[in-house]
């Protein structure tokens, strides 16, 4: 065949594309290739894929989709801490002479997916999982405002997350840190196919993150239960819905910038080149638009999980809530007008760089106050120390050190001397493994029961809960230090013999993180093991104080049998004060969502088009592109969207639940 | 720590805010930490002489006290970033060489022109016609200026002893006032990451007293190499681990043209451009017949050739040795780490790259 014509199928896509020269890459593709082989054969053998296309690929249910938006996040956290374990392992070693085992190139790529993974493919499927596990329960509502939206915004994330994957084993992953500024992500300086994956897998995963925003914020808007006003909601409810605002006025700038980005890459435009008057710094500012509010997109959430469990462990209403709920806004509000603290040091002039800066450090005073309301809900407590709320003091100790150097950063003439440092690299690992991970940890042991039906191993639960606290300590004290040793972030090879102690400290912090990851992963071996002896009959395990508790576990499609009634803040606490018992009878149909294959064959036509425009097969991205239109059109032609569940069948399921012991 | 160890006046300046900053802010870290750990151990469970309110949620007194705290660290601080920002703004000509010692004004400072390269950092010395590479002598206790650009990339130009970084960009002149107090070397890098070689784009900071650094400015000045478009154009390719390299002489307004993109020979500089454009769209006649003018760009995706699609290896792969730095914008070649031979411009001086032991690391 000719040239001519190879390339035009395969575009770029040649054997060279594939790792074979490379023994890790080529290792990790035998493993990972074995074990998608064992898992793909152990489906078929138990005949499960039937099982999962009509409950779980399809199903438009938002536990479900919670669950595996979360199952998601998991995988890609083994992805994205692999990485890290990596460049550890390569900083430990590559001193002097010893060039380390990373060729600068794969470091590059590494710390770039690290970043990339770690933030769009952990971060975000983990936060949106687990509010859309749990808001609508608190909520008192049956589902979300758009339930198809719902799955249709998860497959989306998923492709992404399946586009970065296979950048890992065909062709390559970006080399441009995790935002990659131009100009050296335009194509005259990247030319290969790194950042084309980068782009299109963020894109794709983009589009599904702005739909499930604006789905979640519908659902606060409209779903709420009857008598649940604003101020009567839950706080994590409060914080899911200012963290989805911040989400959808923030993604389309992403999305926009990416696009410019993709224009100049594709079509020769001069947007962000250096030529015909282009401005990089332009792409600098509209993604750090993007990319300020996005930490709040992640950490509010998690704050809003560690006012839930306070409030529970200590037996008490929040204290404050209302101030709560207004610090929560004006952070939102705050979290727009900081961005430029990203680079203080292009030289905006003082009075521009104070007006950020200021801004920046006001954050500090509600975030200030939201520690204080967790402290004094504590104060006059009973607190029981189960695992969600050891999570949440490791979190108060760890928080506030990240606070405290963001603040410091926020002054411009001191973040002359700390930007891109490791200083900057420690900070930022402060606040979103101290603030967003530790917060997700606890909320995934807090509602883990009530999704499935029993608790996590306790004992492997606390082999995860030390490891990753006393090994976020470990690995990043030193890497402050060094910070202030003058190190500058993304660098694969030392001269300074004085540095390696620190790296080598730092690396085995990352060894005890990797304990505490292995361990939760046990905690739920061992909790599927254990499930008997750790099963919540009740309903509400821990004692808990908002809706969600009020139903089953693992509760049933339909949520709740009669929607409740809400009177006061924490309702079901005051439900069960009241002495609240359960219908036994009187039940009615329920009209539900009926589940659709339309949100998985979407995101494969994203998909496909995706990898064609990377590897330059405009024939398939032509094909996929047209796919995505008639699919979405004949979506909208699928009239069979509904159902209702006979009341019988409620009658039946609500017979079938133990009985809670309620307002005993 | 060299942050907290500093040898110029700006990086102490520096340095003493941050310690400022963290002191004021420690006042209420700590006690917030004290009292986590207070709170958790009173209030468990176990303790049976604890007071436990479970509907205390509510103290305007308490309220006005948590947002009254950093409320008011918050303020102090302000105060403390809108004046230092002023003062520290790289821009701002220096008033002093350190505690008590003022600049008399109309003291002009010593210029110094710094162009990031891919991957390594020429300095030209207009007053004195030198330039070098990796290497940036410095006379104590003298005012500089430096006028800051790049060729290709964002970096970031940081010697931690003497002051903060600042932000090396093509086609724009970022400035920095600073000084060094003491004599002695130590490292400067890129902050930014610039690509592949962006770990060994690193110089060594001389400072020397005035008469070394006359002595240094004369050695540099006996070096035959002449820095000029034709061997610019071969340095400003990629490369790594560069050692020091001294121009005896430098083309006049070399600074300049790199600052406008025309150095090599026929290229149209940026600030013309910007007039023939301003001159098209004022409906200048004589303007808008001219020609556009352009630089090289690459061929973007959709208008390849299929031929000219080109492979997308998975460049985990050792760098090819021998491949040519190309100049032309987009082949995958100018990434790959091309002359990471030791470049040697005809003529130049070159000295070793000093061991790493001398570097301000302590």
């Amino acid at each position: 065949m000719s040239d001519h014509l190879l390339k035009s199928i395969f575009g770029r896509l040649t054997w060279e594309s594939f790792p074979l020269h490379e023994p890790i890459l080529l290792g990790t593709f035998i493993v990972v290739a074995a074990l998608g082989l064992a898992l793909f054969g152990a489906l078929t053998y138990f005949r499960l894929w039937g099982y999962l296309w009509t409950e779980w690929f399809t199903s438009v249910d938002h536990k479900r989709i919670g669950i595996m938006y979360v199952i998601l996040g998991i995988i890609m956290l083994l992805r994205g801490f692999s990485d890290a374990l990596m460049m550890r392992a390569q900083q430990a070693i590559a001193f002097g002479d010893n060039q380390g085992f990373l060729e600068a190139h794969h470091y590059d790529q590494i710390f770039t997916a690290h970043g990339t993974i770690m933030i769009f493919f952990v971060a975000i499927p983990l936060v949106v999982g687990l509010v859309n596990f749990v808001m609508p329960l608190q909520l008192g509502a049956r589902d979300v405002a758009f339930p198809f939206l719902n799955n249709l915004s998860f497959w989306l994330t998923a492709a992404g997350a399946v586009l970065v994957m296979i950048s890992l084993f065909v062709g390559e992953f970006a080399s441009t840190g995790w935002l990659s500024y131009a100009p050296l992500a335009g194509l005259a300086y990247s030319p290969e196919t790194g950042v084309d994956y980068y782009l299109w897998s963020l894109q794709i995963a983009g589009v599904g993150t702005t739909l499930s925003a604006i789905n979640m914020v519908a659902t606060v808007i409209k779903m709420r239960a009857p008598g649940m006003t604003m101020m009567k909601m839950p706080v994590f409810c409060w914080t899911a819905l200012c963290s989805n605002v911040l989400a959808i006025a923030i993604f389309p700038a992403l999305t926009a910038a990416f696009f410019l980005l993709m224009l100049d890459r594709y079509i020769g435009t001069h947007f962000f080149t250096n030529e015909l008057g282009g401005s990089p710094m332009m792409y600098w500012n509209m993604v750090w638009i993007w990319g300020h509010p996005e930490v709040y997109v992640l950490v509010l959430p998690a704050f809003g999980i560690y006012s839930e469990i306070t409030s529970t462990f200590t037996g008490k209403r929040l204290f404050g809530y209302t101030s709560m709920v207004y610090a929560t806004v004006v952070i939102t509000i705050l979290s727009y007008l900081v961005w430029l603290h990203h680079f203080f040091t292009m030289g905006a002039g003082p009075s521009v760089n104070s007006f950020f800066g200021i801004a920046t450090m006001v954050i500090a005073i509600p975030t200030g106050a939201k520690i204080f309301n967790w402290l004094f809900t504590m104060y006059r407590g009973d607190i029981r120390f189960e695992l969600p709320m050891m999570w949440v003091v490791a979190f108060m100790l760890t928080f506030v050190v990240g606070g405290m150097t963001g603040v410091l950063l926020a002054i411009p003439p001191a973040d002359f001397v700390l930007h891109n440092s490791l200083f900057l690299v420690a900070h930022f690992h402060n606040v979103i493994i101290g603030g967003v991970v530790f917060g997700l940890f606890a909320g995934m042991v807090y509602w883990f029961p009530k999704a499935f039906g029993f608790k996590l191993d306790e004992f492997w639960g606390k082999v995860a809960f030390w490891g990753w606290v006393i090994g976020y300590w470990v690995a990043w004290t030193p890497i402050y230090v060094v910070g202030l040793m003058g190190t500058t972030r993304r660098v694969n090879h030392f001269d300074d013999p004085t540095l390696q102690p620190y790296f080598i400290v730092a690396a085995i912090g990352a060894l005890i993180i990797l304990v505490g990851i292995l361990g939760f992963v046990m905690s739920i071996v061992m909790g599927f093991v254990k499930r008997d002896q750790l099963r919540d009959l009740t309903g509400d395990p821990w004692d808990g104080r908002t809706l969600e508790w009020s139903t089953t576990s693992p509760p049933p499609a339909y949520n709740f049998a009669f929607t409740p009634v809400i009177h006061d803040l924490d309702a079901w606490y005051d439900m069960k004060s009241r002495g609240y018992e359960r219908p036994a009878g009187g039940y009615r149909p329920i009209h539900m969502p009926r589940n659709t294959g339309a949100g998985i064959i979407l995101a494969g036509l994203a998909l496909s088009l995706g990898f064609g425009m990377v590897w330059y097969m405009w024939w398939l991205a032509a094909l996929s592109f047209a796919g995505l239109i008639v699919v979405a059109v004949a979506h909208t032609f699928n009239f069979a969207r509904d159902y209702f569940i006979p009341a019988d069948e409620v009658a039946l399921t609500e017979s079938k639940r133990h009985q809670p012991a309620v307002g005993a | 720590m060299v942050v907290l160890n500093p040898t110029g006046d700006i990086a102490l300046q520096q340095r003493n805010l941050i310690l400022f900053a963290t002191g004021i802010m420690l006042l209420i870290i700590v006690p917030v930490m004290v009292l986590t750990v207070l709170f958790a151990w009173r209030y468990r469970r176990g303790n049976p002489n604890k007071v436990y309110d479970p509907n205390f949620d509510h103290s305007t007194t308490l309220e006005l006290v948590i947002w009254a705290c950093p409320l008011l660290i918050i303020i102090a601080l302000s105060v403390v970033t809108w004046t230092s920002t002023h003062l520290l703004d790289p821009f701002r000509p220096l008033e002093r060489l350190s505690a008590g010692r003022p600049i008399a004004p109309n003291t002009k400072p010593l210029e110094v022109q710094v162009v990031a390269l891919d991957w390594k950092w020429l300095f030209i010395y207009p007053e004195q016609g030198i330039a070098t590479v990796n290497e940036l002598a410095l006379p104590v206790d003298v005012p500089v200026h430096f006028s800051i650009t790049s060729t290709s990339q964002f970096s970031t130009f940081y010697a931690p002893t003497m002051a903060g970084m600042i932000y090396a960009m093509p086609g724009m002149q970022s400035v920095l006032n600073a000084v060094l107090n003491q004599p002695g070397d130590s490292w400067g890098y890129s902050g930014n990451y610039t690509g592949r070689g962006h770990t060994e784009m690193r110089f060594k900071l001389r400072g020397m007293a005035p008469a070394d650094f006359a002595r240094w400015v004369a050695r540099v000045n006996a070096s035959k190499g002449t820095l000029a478009a034709a061997n610019y154009g071969a340095l400003e390719k990629p490369s790594i681990k560069v050692p020091a390299l001294y121009f005896g002489s430098v083309m006049p307004g070399l600074f300049d043209r790199v600052v406008n993109r025309c150095v090599a020979p026929g290229a149209p500089c940026t600030i013309d451009v910007m007039r023939r454009d301003m001159a098209r769209s004022r409906g200048d006649v004589a303007g808008r017949s001219a020609a556009p003018l352009h630089g090289t760009t690459p061929t973007p995706a959709l208008f390849k050739a299929p031929e000219d699609k080109g492979t997308g290896p998975n460049v985990t792969k050792p760098a090819k040795p021998g491949a040519p730095g190309e100049r032309k914008q987009g082949d995958p070649r100018n990434r790959d780490l091309s002359a990471t031979q030791p470049f040697l411009a005809p003529g130049a001086l070159r000295t070793a790259r000093s061991d790493p032991q001398a570097s301000g690391h302590s």
